[in-house]
């Protein structure tokens, strides 16, 4: 199929970007959106031109690297999905595809379709482990934990930091990633112990990186690719308040 | 401790928890207005007069206007920061179609509410708090036939159910999103505040439209 695409092009976090239209032909349904975008480049470095930066790294749906704006949407029209993991298939012959970087004033555009999201490492380094330095990953199975407690708590670790949810959101609030990021650790005995003081410093940091606030729209679930739940921003809430009341 | 967003959302919480209880209270009082009319003359009458006499309702009074202001302004506050952290739009935007319309529409709602309480804090708060009214039968001043009068005018009453359908809209998001701010993460409870937030946002909107419809159509 033949796909017109408007892609936005921008040299770096000073210059002002500007959407640049092209055209593919020969776009087979059962490529991956990234395949068809590796295909444009291809015909572009024959052309001599500068590519078209974008993120990924696995392509399989699991690393949380890649991540464009495609037709207004995070990861594109499919929801639960990266962008790696959409195919053409969704994409119909003669389409106009607008192709966008996550925007969010936390995440500054590095160049095309890439943004710099060091502002999510900070908010795990506020908090966002177990402080006691133990040396060697430790023997899994040294602290006995339940199938179903572990899973609950690998429901929220599932979380692989792509951004959609703060792409979607009108607040470009970073609630879901922070929240999923705190209660994989508060549901389970290593975590709990230092769950009062990583709440109130990761919920300070993701403020001080410039995250706008959560008005629960729900709107980052749809679009996470690992369905991470809303609940988790209740929990984050509710941890947040125990630790504002508890503190000494 | 640096002041947080999250901290400004829990103001946000427990004034529109404060106020939704408030519209219950409201709405019960205004209900009186349905009774035939010599009957709801008298009680209408002695109900307002009850309520700006007692000191408790003072200064719960007080805490309403506290609440109602600095919802608002807090609301000013949040949106601020988001606007911030949401600085560049998209060249194409179909955001919209992952979240429902109340939802992210709070500010516009709040807005249309705050524009309809300025009507009705001068129509009837003032003139009641602030001017001599001619006093009914048993003596008391008679905020019922200004209500009834101001009901006659169908303008008011379209500015009326416009402004009830924003609150219910506002409701209908607000009050789950209260719940959520406070923390609740339990999915059985979850889903049971939801449906009371559904239940409760149709009782407000549908009984608070209902009055000024009954008063101008059928009285």
């Amino acid at each position: 199929m033949k796909l017109h695409l408007k892609i936005w092009r921008q040299l770096n976090a000073a210059s002002k970007g500007e959407m640049i239209e092209y055209e593919v032909s020969e776009v087979s349904e059962h490529m991956s959106f990234l395949e068809m975008l590796d295909m444009l480049n291809e015909s572009l470095i024959q052309r001599g031109e500068r590519v078209i930066e974008f993120d990924h790294d696995c392509r399989e749906g699991i690393c949380g690297q890649c991540g464009i704006m495609i037709n207004g949407r995070a990861h594109g029209p499919l929801t639960h999905t990266t962008t790696c993991q959409l195919h053409m298939r969704s994409f119909k012959d003669g389409d106009t595809i607008y192709l966008e970087p996550f925007r969010a004033s936390a995440f500054p555009i590095l160049r095309d379709l890439k943004v710099n999201r060091k502002s999510f490492d900070s908010i795990i380094e506020a908090g966002g482990y177990i402080s006691a330095a133990i040396g060697q990953t430790p023997e899994a199975n040294s602290i006995p934990v339940s199938y179903e407690a572990s899973e609950a708590a690998f429901d929220s670790a599932a979380c692989i930091g792509c951004g959609a949810c703060v792409a979607t959101c009108k607040n470009s609030s970073a609630a879901l990633f922070t929240s999923a990021k705190i209660n994989h650790l508060v549901q389970l005995p290593q975590g709990k112990l230092e769950a009062a003081d990583r709440v109130l410093s990761m919920v300070s940091q993701m403020d001080a990186m410039g995250f706008g606030n959560c008005s629960n729209t729900e709107a980052c679930e749809v679009e996470c690719p690992q369905d991470i739940s809303v609940l988790n921003i209740g929990r984050m809430n509710y941890e947040y308040n125990k630790a504002l009341l508890l503190r000494k | 401790m640096k002041t947080t967003t999250l901290q400004y959302k829990l103001i946000m919480a427990a004034t529109g928890l404060f106020l939704c209880f408030f519209l219950v209270i409201h709405l019960l009082g205004n209900l009186q207005l349905l009774l035939p009319a010599a009957r709801a003359q008298e009680q209408f009458n002695w109900y307002s007069h009850l309520l700006s006499g007692n000191i408790l309702i003072k200064i719960i009074s007080w805490v309403l206007y506290l609440s109602l202001i600095s919802h608002a302004v807090y609301a000013l506050l949040i949106t601020r920061k988001s606007k911030k952290a949401n600085a560049s739009s998209y060249y194409y935007d179909k955001r919209k179609v992952s979240s429902p319309w109340s939802s992210r529409n709070m500010g516009i709602l709040g807005t249309i509410i705050l524009i309809f309480l300025v009507i009705h804090f001068k129509d009837f708060w003032y003139v009641y708090m602030f001017t001599d009214l001619p006093l009914d039968a048993a003596g008391n001043k008679d905020l019922y036939t200004i209500v009834i009068t101001t009901y006659d005018q169908l303008w008011y009453v379209l500015v009326y159910e416009v402004s009830f359908l924003a609150l219910g809209f506002h409701l209908l998001h607000g009050f789950f999103s209260a719940s959520r701010t406070l923390g609740l993460y339990h999915p059985k409870y979850v889903k049971a505040v939801k449906v009371f937030g559904w239940m409760y946002t149709l009782l407000i909107t549908l009984g608070f439209m209902a009055i000024p419809l009954y008063i101008h159509f059928i009285k």
